[in-house]
């Protein structure tokens, strides 16, 4: 199979550019940890979100901030080789077209489960604890997964389409700050109607919720489907913009 | 097998209303070196482009090693290769990685193998294991061609090998591009510098308002305008030799 060991060589590419730049994944863990001992240290004491200890409520919302502002080096990375030329030297080369974009997704996945395994470091530090198994474990994976590979696709469009670094990443900061109206950081019922609404129906919730549940060993109920529903429909749609445009760059 | 590398004929392409090519016939010799002289905008990239599947032609037909661009792209891919405008060389990664990169993408047998050898043709030895992003202006084009030379394309296609290089770099570059002739390769250059043309080619093609308005060797060209009076001028240094012989005097100290 060429196809997979041209994909193979190309991640490779992309992840020597991530170790030799570790502060883009430092980047992307720092914020959310950040965040995380703000909320747990300064505002926790006086946020209510039931029992236990506020750092597992708060965790799942955590991981998605660091994922919405992790795949903003994706978008910037495909930028640079579009503008570069690099993309061009790759479609004159007999190899598969879509190999190119495969490595910076697959590469994508793979850095942003680095940062996020940093986080829940930290969080274990800070007295995270999980009763949840194995196959629990595995979902809470397989959602992060599907949400990264979600927002990576969506990242591939301001990377192919930007007229400058900044607006590659830009699309970035309204990703970041949909998990504050969500359930993320404090739950839903105290908001005032038409935010709690809005609260209630954007994908963060679901997918927040569903991540708690599976980390607390609890049902997961119909949150997880909704929250599958969101991942995987956005990743189609973002995937199916993204081909297009990428089929039309030279 | 046909004699001719590239067949160009009654290549179309327009951008929006913007007519850029307007049936451009060019036939290029196999082993030949050709110019596609022509001022900025005149169609030089956007034809470079189609000959290597990277644009498709809006009317005509092209032939790159036998194969149709449009028919038989993967097949003109193989026998290609092409050194876009901007060195299109990744700064994260050393030379040598550079090199085994494009050898591993075109399926080599030996990438280490390969890398080795082409850093030593190329110079470049020494600097093998630094980031491309710390080499000059001409390390970076020649690792450039370098990277396109990975497989043996029988047919190379250079867009502005020289462009924003300084003096030395062009040296280089052009001595690197007499090589590639003399091992055989059909090189198609596009250049807006008329001594590059002079330097470097066995044929200039001049591409002017869509179309190619002239072509022929530097002699045949020659020989369309009037027979050259005679005249004696005093033969000052061109600030090119004066930067040059200076350089030149401080690296021999």
């Amino acid at each position: 199979m060429s196809a997979l060991s041209h994909t193979t060589a190309l991640t490779g590419r992309s992840m020597k550019h991530i170790l030799r730049s570790p502060d883009t994944i430092i980047t992307v863990a720092v914020t959310p940890i950040a965040m995380m001992l703000l909320f747990v240290y300064v505002l926790g004491g006086a946020i209510s979100a039931g029992g236990g200890h506020y750092v597992n409520y708060l965790l799942p919302g955590i991981l998605l901030i660091a994922v919405a502002s992790g795949v903003s080096y994706t978008a910037f990375r495909i930028f640079t080789d579009t503008q570069k030329g690099i993309f061009a030297r790759f479609h004159s080369m007999p190899i598969g077209r879509s190999a190119a974009l495969w490595a910076h997704v697959v590469t994508s996945v793979v850095s942003n489960f680095i940062s996020l395994a940093l986080i829940v470091g930290v969080a274990l530090l800070m007295g995270f604890r999980s009763s949840a198994g194995f196959t629990a474990w595995l979902g809470v994976v397989g959602i992060l997964a599907l949400f990264t590979l979600a927002l990576t696709w969506l990242a591939v469009i301001p990377g192919l389409t930007a007229k400058s670094i900044d607006g590659a990443s830009a699309f970035a900061y309204p990703l970041i700050f949909l998990p504050f109206i969500s359930s993320a950081f404090v739950p839903t019922a105290t908001m005032p109607g038409p935010v709690r609404w809005f609260a209630q129906n954007q994908p963060v919730t679901s997918i927040v919720e569903s991540l708690r549940h599976l980390m607390e060993s609890q049902p997961v109920g119909g949150a997880i489907w909704t929250a599958l529903a969101w991942c995987v429909g956005l990743a189609v749609v973002a995937y199916v913009f993204a081909m297009r445009l990428y089929r039309k760059t030279a | 097998m046909n004699a001719v590398a590239i067949e160009i004929r009654g290549l179309r392409k327009s951008f929006g209303t913007t007519t850029v090519l307007d049936g451009v016939d060019l036939h290029v010799q196999q082993g030949h070196i050709v110019a596609l002289l022509g001022s900025n905008g005149a169609g030089k990239t956007t034809t470079v482009n189609i000959c290597s599947t990277l644009l498709k032609p809006d009317a005509g037909e092209v032939l790159v090693a036998g194969h149709d661009v449009l028919r038989a792209g993967d097949q003109v891919r193989r026998s290609i290769s092409l050194t876009g405008q901007f060195a299109a060389v990744d700064g994260m990664l050393t030379g040598r990685e550079n090199l085994v990169l494009i050898a591993r993408l075109r399926d080599q047998k030996d990438p280490a193998g390969i890398a080795r050898l082409l850093l030593e043709r190329f110079g470049l030895t020494d600097a093998a294991d630094r980031r491309a992003d710390t080499y000059s202006g001409g390390m970076t084009r020649r690792l450039d061609i370098a990277m396109s030379l990975v497989g043996n394309p029988s047919v190379i296609f250079l867009d502005e090998p020289t462009t924003g290089l300084d003096p030395e770099g062009r040296l280089e570059v052009w001595a690197t591009v007499k090589e590639l002739a003399a091992a055989g390769a059909t090189v198609l250059l596009t250049t807006q510098y008329l001594d590059e043309a002079e330097q470097l080619a066995d044929r200039i093609a001049i591409l002017h308002g869509g179309r190619i308005i002239a072509e022929g060797t530097l002699a045949e060209l020659k020989a369309l305008f009037p027979p050259a009076q005679v005249e004696y001028v005093e033969k000052q240094p061109s600030l090119e030799e004066i930067f040059l012989a200076i350089i030149g005097k401080k690296e021999a100290a």
